[in-house]
């Protein structure tokens, strides 16, 4: 089997040239150090009679000289780099966000339509994908050599990961940071299909809900509507709690006099570690639904909360 | 002066170090630095064919896609103990206590290092941590990495995760003491007319890396002690199920770990000037560059630790800053790499095994630099990161770069510290065959990375499976490359010629000492009057410096 290493993004690309100007230059560095080193070596050795001159008086004027060309050359570097890095970063409009669940040793992927598939993700060309991903143990991290991506997955905060696959075709997905005993077998695959083959795989793989739906049922069945109220469930026991109704993307004054932006990290620290964040007014009487719900239904909760407006 | 210091050794009316008492006790209870120094030698040696044991291993396993012997577990481990063994307790001690130790307080004309029973105890402190380590290694290892990542290490992995880090706390108080004893020796123990720019480049670069390992050190210390406490204890620091952050650990650690970086290769950088200059007959190329080099390296390196975690989870400002910081490192190193061949030309240059280890470390560490541009950029990071790429990168400066320098340190220095001759022949066999052996192990890794393949994987897809075949071929050259000295060295130490008090007529103080050096290291104090490095110009190059030095001293009479 040849090594096969595709560029399925126009990001990949752009990539490749920075890889091109890299090699260039190590190339370049390589050739002269190795050149000088035999050649000194050979014209400098011991007995050779080759006439020396006087020793250089002004050295400084080399050193500085060579520093100045090496820091201009390699800060060039580093800002193509950091150029490519920060556009590929930035949000797109109009993205696909799909969950991605990482556990010792599986990825878990659901769309929002409620498809699920296992070390699998089959998404549509020329549309901008997001990735929403954590983690349910420890640090993972998620690799795509054919879009020249990685980002690690963490347990407890939401990480993205965006692309736009521009090639159809059957890529690679490594799980790229050590993870424990079958850290190698983590691995799986990237689909990327034209948008009517992606709308069959959608409805061959068609979930009978959507993931709010999901949630909003288990919103009922974790008992958050025993206080909670939110889309037309509960609300009525004896305990206060904030309405989630449009809570999504808005300001939350908390108990500490700040305000934070309700958003996916929020929500799921409040469903966590309720302690953390106490909104104004309230009592801190939540338990943490640490252990008890797991990421997967958590990712099903946060868009059920979403899916009842606010803000974003 | 020197005159009289050379009439002083052919005297031998003081026994050398190495005869000054023969018992078992006279070693293990010496305060003299030299035999602290061959200590030192004997146990950093004997974890080295530890940590290659597990490699080879390693690269026997990769030679099949499926794994050719051991199981995930097990090659977990492997690459566990390797990376603890090798970092901890080969390159972060090799250079400084060993080399470091021996030729620091000869190359400043004192009689011994400002602490000598700190010093002894340094190496209590760094066998009990090896004795640790290897009691976990022994009751079945741990699968963290060297690294000990958090949530990972504290609430997943099996193993004697804690054991270990406590045997990697006690190697760090090692080498905050014998960082901390270098210092003082520096600022208070030169010998007269030994100024700060009469210092041969090597104590510089010791100085450095002490300030280095002094500083960065107790970092590594804490996180350790954090991380045991929350597997222990299960106190809350790291782990976001207990209200942490995973990700502290990792600033903790890199804190430490990215200038442990330096900590390793500058005393190499120190070594491989020594060689170059001595072998070259001329003085270094730009002294005080070189010197303020390894100052800014060690200065700036406390900036750049946040490179290991652009993929981690990191704000993208915090990304961009610290891409450039890394830019900025890489400087310092290029007007090493610049001064070296300087050094070179013009030169007369003799190619004895120390300096075909020179040369060798030369090329490989400017592979290993030009290799680190690609993953000091941003964008391209992201795609080499966790890669191979990475493994191939860091061993082309750990092993081709470091521990070829420290080779050639041992052979370069190897006359004075036995007073014998090694084999030539045998001394530059090796030396090339490191070389060949080091490029075909670790070269492939860099298209194996560039092609995807992630770290510390036991199995992998089959079209990797070629380069793996190679790099494999590579690792039994390099094995058998790095066994060689064990015979060669250890026949001279017994049979080898005498080699007289300068047998590469190099100019440095420690040159004008018997070899072995006397206990006391020279018999009347030295006062130094000349710059470092004073080799002859270009017409008197046919004499020996001693020739010379007689002739400046009946001058001056």
């Amino acid at each position: 089997m040849s090594l096969t290493l595709p560029a399925a993004s126009a990001h990949a690309t752009e990539v490749d040239y920075l890889f091109a100007a890299l090699f260039a230059v190590s190339a370049a560095v390589l050739g002269l150090v190795f050149f000088l080193m035999i050649e000194f070596s050979i014209r400098f050795r011991r007995n050779s009679g080759v006439d020396r001159g006087q020793p250089l008086r002004r050295s400084w004027r080399f050193e500085t000289a060579w520093t100045a060309a090496t820091l201009v050359g390699f800060l060039g570097l580093g800002i193509w780099g950091a150029d490519l890095y920060v556009r590929e970063l930035k949000a797109k409009p109009g993205a696909l966000t799909i969950d991605v669940v990482a556990k010792q040793w599986m990825w878990k992927v659901e769309h929002p339509e409620g498809q699920r598939e296992i070390n699998e993700l089959h998404i549509p060309v020329n549309r901008p994908v997001q990735l929403r991903m954590t983690s349910e143990d420890v640090i993972h991290d998620f690799g795509l050599p054919a879009f020249r991506l990685k980002h690690d997955v963490l347990p407890g905060r939401y990480e993205t990961l965006s692309f736009t696959p521009d090639r159809i075709g059957t890529y690679q997905l490594y799980c790229n940071q050590f993870c424990g005993i079958d850290h190698a077998n983590m691995i799986g695959t990237v689909t990327v299909l034209s948008q009517p083959d992606y709308e069959r795989w959608l409805a061959a793989n068609g979930a009978a809900e959507t993931l709010a739906a999901q949630g909003s049922r288990l919103f009922v069945s974790y008992g958050c509507s025993g206080c909670h109220r939110a889309g037309g469930h509960g609300g009525e026991g004896n305990v206060r709690a904030p309405p989630l109704d449009g809570v999504y993307g808005s300001p939350v004054p908390l108990s500490d006099g700040t305000t934070i932006i309700a958003d996916d990290q929020y929500l799921q620290d409040s469903i966590l570690m309720p302690k953390k964040q106490i909104v104004a007014s309230y009592d801190p009487v939540m338990p943490s639904f640490a252990g008890v719900i797991g990421e997967e239904d958590i990712v099903k909760l946060v868009e059920f909360i979403k899916s009842l407006g606010g803000k974003s | 002066m020197s005159a009289v210091l050379e009439r002083g050794t052919s005297v031998q009316s003081h026994p050398s170090y190495l005869t000054d008492g023969t018992t078992l006790r006279s070693w293990l209870l010496t305060t003299d630095h030299k035999r602290i120094a061959l200590l030192y030698a004997a146990s950093i040696t004997l974890f080295f064919f530890v940590g290659g044991a597990a490699a080879a291993l390693m690269r026997w396993n990769l030679i099949s896609p499926t794994g050719a012997i051991v199981e995930h577990d097990t090659y977990n481990r492997l690459f566990t103990i390797h990376g603890v063994v090798m970092v901890w307790f080969f390159l972060v001690p090799a250079a400084p206590t060993v080399l470091g130790n021996f030729v620091l307080p000869l190359m400043i004309g004192a009689r011994d290092l400002a602490f000598p029973k700190l010093n002894l105890a340094s190496w209590y402190m760094f066998m009990s941590g090896g004795v640790l380590v290897s009691w976990a290694l022994f009751r079945g290892g741990l699968e963290t990495g060297w690294t000990f990542y958090t949530p990972l290490s504290t609430d997943y992995a099996r193993g004697y995760v804690s054991l270990a880090a406590f045997g990697i706390i006690l190697s760090g108080y090692s080498s905050i003491a014998t960082g901390l004893n270098f210092i003082v020796t520096i600022h208070k123990l030169r010998a007269p007319g030994m100024t700060w720019f009469r210092m041969p480049v090597f104590c510089w670069s010791l100085y450095s890396t002490s300030v280095l390992n002094v500083l960065a050190t107790p970092v590594l210390t804490m996180a350790m002690l954090l991380l045991a406490a929350e597997r222990i204890l299960h106190v809350g620091v790291f782990d976001p199920n207990l209200g942490g952050d995973p990700l502290l650990f990792q600033h903790l650690f890199w804190f430490y770990s990215h200038p442990a970086v330096y900590i390793m290769v500058l005393p190499g950088f120190g070594i491989v000037t020594e060689i170059i200059t001595a072998f070259s007959r001329k003085r270094v190329f730009g002294y005080q560059f070189v010197i303020w080099a390894s100052i800014s390296i060690a200065v700036i390196g406390f900036f750049v630790w946040v490179h290991h975690m652009f993929v981690a989870g990191v704000s993208v400002y915090s990304g961009v800053v610290f891409s450039l910081l890394s830019y900025i490192i890489a400087v310092p190193s290029a007007i090493k790499v610049f001064n070296w061949l300087g050094t070179m030309h013009n030169g007369f240059i003799r190619f004895d095994a120390p300096m075909i280890y020179a040369v060798g470390f030369v090329g490989l560490f400017t592979i290993g630099g030009v290799t680190g541009l690609w993953i000091a950029s941003l964008a391209t990071d992201v795609a080499l990161h966790d890669t191979y790429f990475v493994v191939a990168h860091f061993h082309f400066i750990m092993v081709g770069g470091m521990v070829t320098a420290f080779l050639g340190g041992i052979h370069f220095w190897w006359p004075k510290i036995t007073g014998r001759l090694y084999s030539e022949t045998w001394g530059r066999l090796a030396a090339a065959l490191i070389f060949f052996g080091f490029i075909l192990t670790f070269f492939p890794q860099f298209i194996l990375g560039f092609f995807g393949m992630p770290r510390r994987y036991g199995t992998y897809p089959a079209q990797f499976q070629v380069l793996n075949v190679l790099s494999s071929a590579g690792a039994t050259i390099l094995a058998v490359a790095y066994l060689m000295p064990l015979f060669y060295l250890g026949w001279s130490l017994f049979r080898g010629e005498r080699a007289g008090p300068n047998p590469w007529d190099a100019s440095g103080l420690e040159w004008r000492t018997a070899s072995p050096p006397p206990k006391e290291n020279f018999h009347e104090s030295p006062v130094v009057t000349w710059e470092a490095y004073d080799y002859p110009p270009p017409e008197k190059q046919q004499y020996s410096l001693s020739e010379l030095r007689e002739k400046t001293d009946r001058r001056h009479v």
